[in-house]
């Protein structure tokens, strides 16, 4: 590496040879378009992949919905659409659904990673063992997973596995997936055994940055386990906590997969349709793009309300 | 024994290596230890054991514990019947062509944000990071119809790769995570690099890459599971038997095929994921903690 001043650098004589930290200080101005064009050169593989597949299909989607294609001619038709979509009957029960399964998974998928990674961070030995196997389901294909659980786990008869542990504790069986009443908690165990290792690992992380004295000081003075997890550790990843929430919010409210494998997409007295499932329904079943892009965007504003909620309550929390 | 060198936690290590405290941590760990492989564990044992029973055993009351007579027929089954060998081909293949088009064009990108900062630059950082905000499903349906009918080039890509890889770089999470970490390598190496006439090209093969080995691990892993997880997207993109890839093509044979043969099947499918994960485990796990928190 030659340290001799080379002609066209920037160094001025007589200038320290730090260069500063940021970018280049004084430069022409043909230098600085060619600067950007090669910026923009990098970039631009990248922005058209976005143009096309992300930015065109936000626009698109918020358009069609307000569209009918019939035989080849789309018309504008207002609000049509969304009048349609809502009339249908299945759209309620595809919303109490959805908002069931939020629920639910909320309190299984959100609380029980919590506490498994509390757990966790205590233990001094197999901790890299308990780890794999938390996350090994998340790295299964899901339709792998969730044919598991469908024919062997929730098989209705005495062979299954969650029925013969439960006739093991001489406990009733269940009808599980042909139950209408539980398709939505097995639907949510199995997405949460499939799901929650994430969640548990970022937890972890989250519990590794927790200062020692805190626990300390609170023992010092006198609090027990449960006031320390209630005073220390929740006050301390409140900021983490509140963001997997929303996450999980956002995520578990697209479900889809679960009820189209386990429950053949709707399930017994329709106990399982979902409004991704039904979004799925009228886009390529029922021949309705225009409807599922309508339902698509419900589906936006629910989720972007949700976010908005969100940000307005940690805002106030601050 | 215990490393003392950890910080302390919940509760302190003098308490668990003494008298009661030291009970109750061994029993508490033994039960979760047990408790963790039964529950994690025991389903997939559960699934590659009862591929191996034949249709009578599985019916049976209670179910046994070890296959008493096991073969691998239906494995064998799985492999022909669904013509597994050509799944697992064309989803390997989808899930390389990803990989790749990640790497060269999202690192790119990520560069270009990072280090040469060209105008607009924030503005289109902005833009990319605003569709982490959009759910998948609201987005599937305007994208189906722009696959199908490329708007200005008015390509169909169905039954193409390009439909899953292209899509594959429009990844924010991914861009984001490699430039956070470009932004990590101090200004004066590309400076340096500047000075001594090196193209920005060539500063980002020769000084940005080779020091990026972790990240791009990282990324690289998140790019192929994904792809070989994803079912909804391809489902709809690849609609011929011959483009299927594995996690669908399962589901399209479910219907008609016996159940051990679908699980036989659910197990090859979720081999090659499995072996990734165990071997590249440290990666993931450091992966997944970098870009969710710091972030």
């Amino acid at each position: 590496m030659a340290i001799t001043t080379v002609p066209g650098t920037r160094r001025k004589p007589g200038r320290p040879a730090a260069p500063r930290p940021t970018g280049p200080p004084r430069t022409s101005l043909g230098r600085k378009v060619r600067d950007n064009l090669t910026g923009h050169a990098f970039l631009i593989g990248a922005v058209i992949c976005f143009a096309f597949f992300s930015w065109y299909p936000m626009i698109r989607g918020v358009v069609m919905s307000f569209q009918r294609t019939r035989r080849g001619v789309t018309t504008w038709v207002g609000w049509d659409n969304y009048e349609r979509i809502i009339a249908d009957p299945s759209f309620w029960t595809a919303w109490k659904n959805t908002f069931y399964f939020t629920v639910l998974a909320l309190v299984l998928g959100y609380a029980v990673p919590f506490f498994v990674a509390i757990l966790l961070n205590e233990f001094r030995h197999a901790k890299g063992y308990l780890r794999i196997l938390v996350y090994l389901p998340v790295m299964l294909p899901p339709a792998s997973a969730l044919f598991l659980f469908k024919f062997y786990a929730y098989d209705p008869g005495d062979a299954g596995l969650f029925n013969s542990i439960l006739k093991a504790l001489h406990l009733p069986t269940s009808q599980w997936m042909q139950s209408p009443e539980m398709t939505m908690p097995a639907m949510v165990i199995a997405s949460t055994w499939m799901n929650m290792g994430g969640a548990v690992l970022i937890y972890l992380a989250a519990l590794q940055n927790i200062p020692g004295e805190l626990y300390e000081a609170a023992e010092l003075d006198g609090a027990g386990i449960w006031r320390r997890i209630r005073h220390v550790t929740i006050p301390q990843t409140r900021l983490i906590l509140a963001l997997l929430a929303m996450l999980q919010i956002v995520a578990t409210m697209q479900f889809f997969i679960e009820p189209l494998i386990l429950a053949n997409g709707t399930g017994a007295e329709d106990s399982a349709t979902s409004v991704a499932y039904l979004i799925y329904q009228h886009g390529f079943f029922q021949n309705d793009l225009n409807g599922a892009a309508a339902l698509g965007v419900i589906m936006l504003v629910v989720l972007a309300g949700f976010s908005a909620a969100y940000v307005r309550l940690s805002a106030k929390q601050d | 024994m215990a490393q003392d060198s950890g910080t302390r936690t919940l509760v302190s290590h003098a308490q668990l290596r003494r008298g009661r405290g030291r009970v109750i941590y061994w029993a508490l760990l033994t039960v979760v230890v047990v408790g963790f492989t039964l529950v994690f564990l025991g389903p997939l044992y559960w699934m590659v054991t009862g591929a191996l029973k034949s249709g009578q055993e599985i019916a049976q009351t209670p179910p046994s514990l070890f296959p008493k007579d096991p073969q691998l027929r239906n494995y064998a089954d799985a492999w022909n019947n669904l013509d597994l060998a050509k799944l697992l081909f064309n989803t390997f293949y989808y899930a390389a062509g990803a990989l790749l088009f990640q790497l060269v064009l999202d690192t790119a990108a990520a560069y270009a944000l990072s280090k040469l900062r060209p105008a607009f630059g924030n503005l289109i950082l902005g833009l990319m990071l605003a569709t982490l905000m959009i759910p998948a499903m609201v987005l599937i349906v305007p994208q189906y119809v722009t696959v199908i009918d490329l708007p200005i080039l008015h390509l169909n890509l169905l039954d193409s790769p390009f439909a899953i890889w292209l899509p594959a770089v429009a990844n924010a999470f991914n861009i984001f995570l490699l430039k956070r970490f470009f932004d990590s390598i101090p200004e004066e190496l590309m400076a340096a690099a500047l000075m001594d006439g090196a193209t920005p090209l060539r500063t980002l093969w020769s000084i940005i890459l080779p020091m990026s080995r972790p990240i791009l691990g990282v990324v690289s892993i998140f790019a192929v599971t994904a792809v070989w997880k994803d079912f909804l997207w391809p489902k709809l993109v690849m609609p011929s038997p011959e483009t299927r890839t594995v996690s669908v093509g399962i589901y399209a044979f479910s219907g008609g095929t016996p159940m051990n043969v679908v699980i036989a099947a659910s197990v090859i499918a979720a081999i090659p994921t499995v072996v990734v994960f165990l071997a590249f485990q440290r990666n993931i796990m450091s992966g997944l903690t970098t870009g969710s928190l710091k972030g």
